[in-house]
């Protein structure tokens, strides 16, 4: 086995051009898991640490924030919480301090895992996924089209993920997950939402309850006919809603819970996330703390 | 491999070290320094907690080659010479030790906690302590423990 350190970007492109059958390795909090219960054995690990890009985040022309993909999910939260509210809600939920100090989001689409915390934010606000191969140069891919199955995304041998772009919230936004306590938990499955109250839109991402994340998009779009902006939330509305993002799951019965179980999770998520968002939206509560 | 680093402010070398290794491995059968502990290896447990350039981790997650060049502190280097930090002198004063496995982790991961937030409530110390396990002590002594250390530590200053 090989372990490959590239002290640049072009470096690390040029050498998983050169050997796509190599590894990376960021935070290791899935990669090592692997290695120590030889469940792995790549030919090579390709250390993405001493990579200075990765490791930084910033705010771009368009407005949008571009966060490196080797950013740990303890330095987002501390960083980018109040612009990423949804996303640091879902890092604060993963694992222990100590796993947050290490793992990344990078990571945790590099696993592409239904599971995965990240997921149901990063599709809920439209989050784009940047990666890069030496060849073919830089694609964008909306989260939305990164996932393609269970462990599987769009990501080609030769590439790697080089950041995630994600708009700062122009409204509330929340995460729920269900697990069997409150610490350590894998999702028994999980929900996002985002409220774009200028467009007049609510984003969705569902987790753990089909083989790849996904977004509920009848919700949506129920949401974009039905919603009374101006108004107190329709029970009705709400029902409807809950009922539309428990229809976009297409779960599995397994070890953590049966497909019945999780179908009604989703259901009561989207409910109680929407309304959390709702009640801070019509308070004004995440005007005065935007401004 | 070679893998070169500081740990507890000494320089030090492995030779022969395995690719996929962990840090916890040449932390304790390279360098010789046993303290951290090896339970689980999938980073449930909290009982190999290092610092890794000051910021606490798992170091069975850790590949040993991320180490190259990095500052490591273990829970042997919490010591002043024969004087044991606040935080172990509070876990043998208030017997938050039965067995000792998961105490080195859970010291690191308290010394930390109070560097960070030197008068922490009982919900962070909760929240801080969250992947370190304990088989034998039912908690309740190891959070008298790091009050214990906050408020001596907290005097102190
Ligand atoms: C105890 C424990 C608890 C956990 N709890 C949670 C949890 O609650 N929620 C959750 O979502 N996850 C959890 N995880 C899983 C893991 O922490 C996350 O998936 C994390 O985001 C992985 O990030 P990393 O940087 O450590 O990834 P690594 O282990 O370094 O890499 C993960 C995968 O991504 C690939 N990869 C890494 N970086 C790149 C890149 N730049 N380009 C291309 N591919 C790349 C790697 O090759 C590997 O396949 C837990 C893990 C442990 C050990
Ligand atoms: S041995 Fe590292 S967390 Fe258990
Ligand atoms: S004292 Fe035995 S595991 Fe904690």
């Amino acid at each position: 086995m090989d372990f490959l350190r590239p002290a640049t970007w072009a470096e690390a492109l040029a050498a998983k051009a050169d050997r796509p059958e190599v590894v990376p390795i960021q935070g290791g909090t899935d990669m090592m898991v692997e290695l120590n219960f030889d469940v792995r054995r790549p030919p090579g690990l390709l250390d993405l640490n001493r990579i200075t890009e990765l490791a930084g985040w910033s705010s771009e022309p368009d407005g949008r924030l571009r966060v490196g993909a080797g950013v740990s999910y303890a330095r987002l939260i501390a960083e980018l919480g109040d612009r990423l509210p949804g996303l640091a809600q879902a890092s604060r939920t993963v694992g222990s301090p100590q796993i947050r100090n290490r793992g990344t989001v990078g990571g945790n689409l590099g696993a592409a895992s239904p599971a995965g915390d990240s997921h149901p934010p990063l599709l809920a606000t439209g989050a784009v996924v940047e990666v890069e191969s030496a060849g073919r140069g830089v694609r964008m891919i909306p989260a939305a089209d990164f996932y393609l199955g269970v462990k599987r995304s769009a990501l080609e041998p030769d590439e790697l993920i080089r950041a995630f772009w994600m708009s700062p919230a122009s409204g509330p936004q929340y995460f729920s997950k269900v697990g069997t306590r409150n610490a350590m938990v894998i999702a028994v499955c999980s929900f996002a939402i985002a409220l774009h109250p200028g467009e007049r839109r609510v984003g969705t991402g569902i987790g753990s309850a089909a083989p790849t994340p996904r977004r509920a998009v009848a919700a949506e779009e129920f949401l974009a006919a039905e919603l009374d902006w101006e108004s107190r939330l329709d029970p009705e509305v709400l029902r409807r809603f809950g009922e539309l993002a428990s229809e976009a799951a297409s779960p599995i019965d397994d070890v953590r819970g049966t497909a019945g179980y999780r179908r009604h999770a989703i259901a009561v998520m989207a409910r109680r996330t929407l309304t959390w968002a709702w009640n801070e939206f019509r308070s004004g509560h995440f005007e005065r703390r935007a401004g | 491999m070679r893998v070169t680093f500081t740990v507890n402010g000494r320089r030090e070398t492995a030779d022969d070290v395995w690719e996929g290794e962990s840090l916890l491995y040449v932390l304790r059968e390279r360098v010789g320094l046993p303290g951290s502990k090896n339970a689980c290896e999938q980073g449930e447990c909290g009982s190999c907690t290092v610092y890794l350039d000051g910021v606490t981790v798992c170091a069975c997650l850790v590949a040993a080659g991320q180490a190259e060049g990095r500052e490591i502190r273990t829970v042997e280097g919490l010591a002043d010479g024969d004087r044991l930090d606040a935080v172990q002198e509070a876990f043998v004063e208030c017997g938050a030790v039965q067995c000792g496995f998961c105490t080195p982790g859970l010291v690191v991961q308290a010394h930390d906690l109070i560097e960070r937030i030197p008068r922490p409530s009982d919900a962070e110390i909760r929240e801080a302590l969250a992947g370190n396990l304990c088989r034998c002590t039912g908690y309740e002594k190891i959070l008298d423990a790091v009050r214990l250390a906050a408020a001596r530590k907290a005097g102190d200053r």
